[in-house]
C-alpha cells in the first residue's frame, strides 16, 4: 500500500517535470494577458483576480477580446463559454481515472487543462490521474505569476505583440498536436479533418464553435470498430 | 466595474460547471470500448482546430500574418526535433522580426 502510495506520488512529480516547459510558456502567455487586461484599464486586483477564479487562458482572453472591442457582458461570457465547452467531452474521457464521490470528481476535473489533458493521454482512451494533475500545478502558478507580472509591470512590456508572443499560444498546441500525431494514421486523418473543419467555419461561426465542431472529426473512431 | 466583476464571476462559474461535468455524468464507470475509440481521437481534432483557429482566426476572419509565419517555422522546427522551448522561441522570434521588417 505505501509502495503503492509512493509510486502515486512519483507520478505527481513527473507530470510537474514534464510540465515545466509548458509553464514557462504558459508564464509568458499570462504576461501577455496581465499586458492586455492591463492596457483595457481593469486594474491590477481585478486582473488577477480574474486568474486565479477562471484560470483559464482561452476564456480569459475572450472574456478580454470581445469586452475589448466594445462587446457586452452577454456576448463575453457566451464565447467564454463556447470556447471552453471542449473541457465538457474531455472531462467525459478523463472522468473513470478520477477518484471519490461526486464533490470530488468535479474538484478534480478543475485540474484538466488542455496541455495536462493531453499528456496524461495514455492512449486507448485511458488517462494517468496523478500525471494529470501534477502536470497542471506548475502551470496553474505561471499563469498566476504571469499576469501579476504583466499588470504590474506592463508599462516596461509594451505592447506584447511586439515580440511575437501571440505565436506563442498556437506554437504551444502545436507541439502537443505533433505529438498525438506519432500516434498513428488515424489520429493524422482526423487532425486533418478537424483542421479543414475549424478553417471553413472560421469565417461563419463565432468564436468557439470552429473548435467544438471540429471535436466530430473523432467520431471517426465509431468506424474503426464497427 | 461592477459589470466586470459580474462577468469575470459568471464566466468562473460556467467554467467550473463545465469542468465538473464530465467527472460527475461518467462517475466510477467504465466507458464502453467505442466510446474509447472516439475518446482516442478527441486530443488531435481538439489540438489541430486549437492550432489552426490560434493561427489564422482574427475576429471571425482568416489572416495570414506574420503571427503564422512564426507558427510555420515552429512547425518546421518540430519535424526536425527541435526541443519544446526552441521551437516556441523561434514561433516568437521569427514573428517579432517579421513585424520589424515589415
Amino acid at each position: 500500500m505505501s509502495g503503492e502510495r509512493a509510486a502515486g506520488r512519483e507520478r505527481y512529480y513527473a507530470g510537474a517535470r514534464a510540465a515545466l516547459p509548458f509553464a514557462l510558456v504558459t508564464g509568458v502567455v499570462g504576461v501577455s494577458f496581465g499586458v492586455l487586461a492591463g492596457s483595457l484599464g481593469w486594474g491590477s486586483l481585478v486582473a488577477i483576480a480574474s486568474s486565479v477564479v477562471i484560470c483559464s487562458a482561452s476564456a480569459q482572453f475572450a472574456v478580454a477580446a470581445v469586452l475589448g472591442s466594445g462587446g457586452g457582458p452577454f456576448a463575453a461570457i457566451v464565447a467564454a463559454i463556447l470556447l471552453n465547452a471542449r473541457f465538457g467531452p474531455m472531462g467525459l474521457a478523463v472522468g473513470p481515472y478520477l477518484k471519490g464521490g461526486p464533490l470530488r470528481r468535479a474538484l478534480e476535473g478543475q485540474t484538466v487543462l488542455d496541455t495536462s489533458w493531453a499528456m496524461a493521454n495514455r492512449g486507448g482512451g485511458r488517462f494517468d490521474r496523478e500525471f494529470m494533475i501534477g502536470a497542471t500545478a506548475p502551470q496553474v502558478a505561471a499563469w498566476l505569476g504571469g499576469t501579476a507580472a504583466g499588470v504590474l509591470g506592463g508599462d516596461f512590456v509594451g505592447n506584447p505583440e511586439r515580440f511575437g508572443l501571440d505565436a506563442i499560444f498556437p506554437a504551444f498546441f502545436l507541439v502537443l498536436l505533433v505529438s498525438e500525431l506519432r500516434g498513428g494514421r488515424s489520429a493524422v486523418t482526423v487532425a486533418l479533418i478537424a483542421a479543414a473543419l475549424a478553417l471553413l467555419l472560421v469565417p461563419v461561426a463565432p468564436p468557439g464553435v470552429p473548435v467544438i465542431a471540429a471535436c466530430a472529426a473523432a467520431l471517426l473512431g465509431l468506424r474503426r470498430t464497427s | 466595474m461592477t459589470t466586470l466583476w459580474l462577468t469575470i464571476l459568471t464566466v468562473a462559474l460556467a467554467n467550473a460547471a463545465i469542468k465538473a461535468s464530465g467527472p460527475v455524468l461518467v462517475g466510477g464507470r467504465e466507458l464502453p470500448p467505442r466510446a474509447n475509440a472516439v475518446i482516442s481521437l478527441l486530443a488531435p481534432a481538439l489540438l489541430a482546430a486549437l492550432v489552426v483557429t490560434e493561427t489564422f482566426g482574427e475576429d471571425g476572419a482568416l489572416v495570414l500574418d506574420e503571427k503564422a509565419l512564426g507558427v510555420g517555422v515552429a512547425a518546421v522546427a518540430l519535424l526536425l526535433r527541435a526541443p519544446v522551448l526552441v521551437a516556441v522561441f523561434l514561433a516568437a522570434l521569427t514573428a517579432a522580426l517579421a513585424r520589424a521588417f515589415s
